[in-house]
């Protein structure tokens, strides 16, 4: 197997895009990549499109086919190529493209991810989302994807001590950094009393500890390391790639105070890599959830187990703190399109590992890890990557 | 062959409704309602509760105090006047969430208040015949009132279900007997939501001359007198009539009171007889003896002589609550909640 | 048209319809044909049962936003339960308060309408969980 690098990126702004449908909001997001990489249509071996529901929000299915046709790329007939896993979507779609160049199967492919969630309603986008979770045995039964995640957080009140106002606080942060980006769906900071006195979702989750529904597409261009550096001065590596699977409902978890797909992956992540969570200078984690943010700080080795709370509102998961967690403001305030999330965090690492991250850079970040997730956990994919 | 009362079970909603404030909204005196009907409240279904589910609970209820292998059982019938579907049975649902096997027999009833009796004469016929060797008999309604009508203070939810076989019985059903004739003094038409009643007639002509004439049909058949019943159980749309009946066939106010339900819990038509023998079944002692008579608007009566046997005794009742145990665990709701969970607000169906 | 869909599923809605690993011991529900932890020697060694409805609380929301089937009954009580036989359900829970509700609640299932196929469509009846009295 050998190194990819990543040598271009491009992503759209996130929120409302009335203007825009599907088939504009994807090759955006694409042609902005390959124009970063500046390649030629003709050098692209393949596509990877990570999409969690177009035939449902859009009645479209078959979408890589869609962008491969609308990009130009079908011209040249290239192999495209739809991945889906809920939440985790593009993160698993970039998981493809390395795999794809990592063989030697491909030289050069571009992946992306995009969804565009606002062409149906609220009530509908909901009933949508839910179908990352499991639908006979959790959604029928009335629990809806923030209720989920609310069971979640009120279980590590339980078993953790871990408080309303540490949970709260992942938002403000969030916030805080998304107000650094341009590109973000809200830039605009909030405080703790505006998360605690929310309207409530599914308590004790309120309406600023869940992620918005968003328009969105974010890509990347995937290159193996040895031709990176005629394309871009700046290549960034990847230096781990790993993927685990867990139990579609949460029920059937023995804790669900953990997601053990977020250790298992990262656990294979920091193997290959040769790394450990210490070395990571910056993060991007799904936070969907603000709890979720909480989970996966732990269950990446940031921090203890049950101590995720306590380390957000010391702040160490803020720039300048011990690993900055979301710099790009996090699904909550970049915006969460789901099929195009899991490439967007890998964007904002890129920027971060480059230099090029403006008002959000993080000092000396050297390493940076992105963790996506599908459903409450049921699939995570953890990648690792590196200023080469 | 003897034939009687295997087992029995009851459900009643916990949400409960004043006249009081029923009234209230309405801009009538439901103090004055409530004196006149003789009803102190009147019990009120979730919006996730129906025909069905309460008597699936009656049931399942049933079941747990004795020990008759559901797959024994060879018919199920339940009696109603708002089954949820028009066509498609409540009793095939029931029957699956008691474990019946698929040998048995089924079909919906109806007869207003008095489908579940009605369904209980038919086990009687089925087991006394050899036909089958138990039958679920279950009346349970959850009937509603147009708002701002009279009928809106009394009508209610519950069901109670029984058991009926030749062994091990704990009341035998020593005789019953109907009075039917075609009187339409309360009824509701295809795809209206609410019944409709003749008001006064709904009195003398319909309730007072069939209950009488049902339970004066028993008594010269068996040839009994009224002070040869512990207990009588008459079926009560409001908390007057029953006491009125019973004077006229006879009895007294202490033989009623145990089976009179309908000054806590409403009228919950089909199950108010089912539920007010089942109050008198929880207290009732081997030896007793019980008169039955249910009323159907449309019209009939369903007479019933039943004497509580010595298996009685041995009978676990605690295996599931009592009447008075259902009656008593209450929460009550103002009018717009009641109106919510009965569906009296239009929701349109979200599209987007 | 949902209807087969929900239909097979009745004997798990209505009666907990189960299966526990003749290998193992390890419930699972809703049945299944295979265990997670045996694998192929499980295979035909997977036994029916049916759980007895009791369990105790494992955590809850109260949900606010709800999808529109269950507009009319917002806020709800949703929760996973662990049943008594070692396997967790998720459902409702009904016939009780919100503030009353605690992680270790006993509980016990009892049959409501779940939902529908629209208002001329198919009822669906499945369990939901009211407190152990």
């Amino acid at each position: 197997m050998r190194e990819v690098a990543i040598i271009g990126i491009g992503d759209t702004k996130f929120g409302e895009m009335w203007e825009a449908g599907f088939r504009e909001i994807g090759i955006q997001a694409g042609l902005a990549a390959v124009e970063d990489a500046k390649l030629a249509a003709e050098e692209i071996d393949a596509l990877y499109v990570g999409n969690m529901s177009a035939g449902r929000f859009i009645e479209q299915e078959h979408v890589a086919a869609l962008i491969a046709d609308y990009s130009g790329l079908a011209r040249d007939h290239i192999p495209a190529t739809r991945i889906e896993a809920a939440g985790a979507s593009g993160g698993l779609a970039l998981r493809q493209g390395y795999l794809a160049v990592a063989s030697g199967m491909h030289d050069i492919v571009v992946v992306g991810g995009a969804e565009k969630m606002t062409d149906v309603g609220d009530v509908v986008a909901t009933e949508i989302q839910a179908s990352a979770a499991d639908q006979q045995w959790e959604v029928t039964f009335g629990a809806t994807f923030p209720a989920l995640h609310a069971m979640i957080a009120r279980r590590h009140m339980h078993q953790y001590g871990t408080t309303r106002e540490q949970i709260a606080q992942v938002s403000v942060k969030n916030h805080k950094h998304g107000s650094l980006n341009p590109k973000a769906q809200f830039q605009r900071e909030i405080d703790l009393n505006t998360v605690l006195k929310a309207a409530p979702v599914a308590d004790p989750l309120g309406m600023f500890d869940c992620a918005p529904f968003s328009d969105g597409a974010a890509a990347v261009v995937l290159c193996s390391m040895d031709k990176a550096r005629r394309y871009t001065d700046t290549p960034i590596r990847i230096r781990a790639s790993a993927q685990a699977s867990d139990t579609l409902a949460l029920h059937a978890r023995s804790d669900i105070c953990t997601f053990e797909a977020t250790r298992v992956a990262a656990r294979k992540a920091f193997k290959q890599a040769g790394l450990e969570p210490k070395d990571i200078q910056v993060a991007e984690v799904h936070d969907n959830f603000t709890i979720s943010e909480i989970l996966a700080i732990e269950d990446l080795g940031f921090f203890p187990k049950g101590e995720g709370g306590k380390a957000t509102v010391e702040g160490q998961t803020a720039m300048g703190g011990k690993v900055a967690v979301n710099t790009s403001g996090g699904l909550k305030a970049r915006g969460d399109p789901i099929g195009a999330t899991g490439v967007a965090q890998v964007v904002e690492i890129v920027h971060q590992l480059r230099g090029q991250a403006g008002k959000r850079q993080v000092s000396g970040a050297r390493f940076g890890l992105a963790q996506n997730v599908g459903g409450t956990g049921a699939t995570v994919v953890v990648t690792i990557l590196e200023a080469a | 062959m003897e034939v009687g009362i295997v087992s029995y079970g009851a459900y009643v909603p916990r949400y409960r409704i004043t006249p009081q404030e029923i009234g209230r909204v309405w801009g009538s005196d439901g103090e004055m309602m409530s004196k006149g009907l003789q009803i102190f409240s009147k019990s009120v279904p979730q919006s996730d509760e129906d025909v069905i589910t309460i008597s699936v609970e009656a049931a399942r209820a049933m079941m747990r105090r004795c020990d008759v292998d559901p797959m024994d059982i060879g018919a199920v019938y339940v009696g109603s006047e708002s089954h949820p579907y028009a066509v498609k049975p409540s009793g095939t649902i029931v029957a699956e969430a008691i474990g019946c096997s698929t040998e048995i027999t089924m079909a919906d009833l109806e007869f207003a208040c008095k489908a579940g009796t009605a369904g209980m004469q038919i086990c009687m016929g089925l087991v006394g015949s050899g036909m089958v060797k138990y039958g679920v008999a279950i009346g349970a309604d959850t009937s509603q009132g147009a708002p701002g009508d009279p009928l809106e203070y009394s009508a209610s939810a519950g069901g109670a279900a029984y058991l009926i076989g030749s062994r091990d019985i704990i009341a035998a059903i020593n005789h019953t007997a109907s009075f039917t004739t075609d009187t339409p003094d309360f009824w509701r038409r295809e795809g209206q939501d609410y019944p409709s009643h003749g008001g006064r007639f709904t009195g003398e002509p319909a309730y007072f001359k069939h209950v009488t004439a049902g339970g004066k049909l028993i008594l010269k058949n068996m040839g009994t007198k009224p002070d040869q019943y512990k207990y009588a159980v008459f079926h009560q749309p409001n908390g007057k009539f029953p006491q009125r009946v019973a004077k006229m066939l006879g009895f007294t106010d202490q033989q009623i009171e145990v089976g009179l339900l309908t000054p806590q819990i409403g009228n919950t038509y089909s199950g108010a007889v089912p539920l007010g023998l089942a109050a008198v079944l929880d207290v009732a002692d081997p030896g007793d003896r019980i008169f039955v008579v249910a009323y159907g608007s449309g019209a009939g009566a369903d007479g019933f002589d039943i004497s509580v046997t010595e298996n009685m005794a041995r009978y676990d009742r605690s295996k599931a609550p009592l009447v008075r145990q259902l009656v008593e665990d209450k929460r009550f709701l103002d009018y717009a909640t009641y109106a919510k969970f009965r569906g009296k607000i239009r929701i349109q169906e979200a599209n987007s | 048209m949902a209807t087969a869909r929900f239909w097979r599923e009745n004997p798990s809605r209505y009666n907990l319809s189960a299966s526990k690993c003749g290998v193992c011991g390890k419930v699972f529900f809703p049945p299944r044909g295979v265990c997670s932890t045996c694998h192929r020697k499980s295979i035909g060694k997977m036994q029916g049962l049916r759980l007895s409805g009791e369990g105790e609380i494992y955590s809850y929301s109260v949900v606010h936003e709800a999808p529109s089937q269950y507009e009319m009954l917002k806020p709800y009580v949703v929760a996973m339960v662990r049943m008594d036989e070692g396997v967790m359900l998720t459902s409702q829970v009904i016939d009780v308060d919100p503030p009353e509700v605690k992680i270790g609640m006993r509980v016990h299932t009892t049959l409501r309408r779940v939902g529908e196929d629209g208002p001329a469509g198919v009822i669906y009846y499945g369990y939901k969980f009211a407190p152990i009295k």
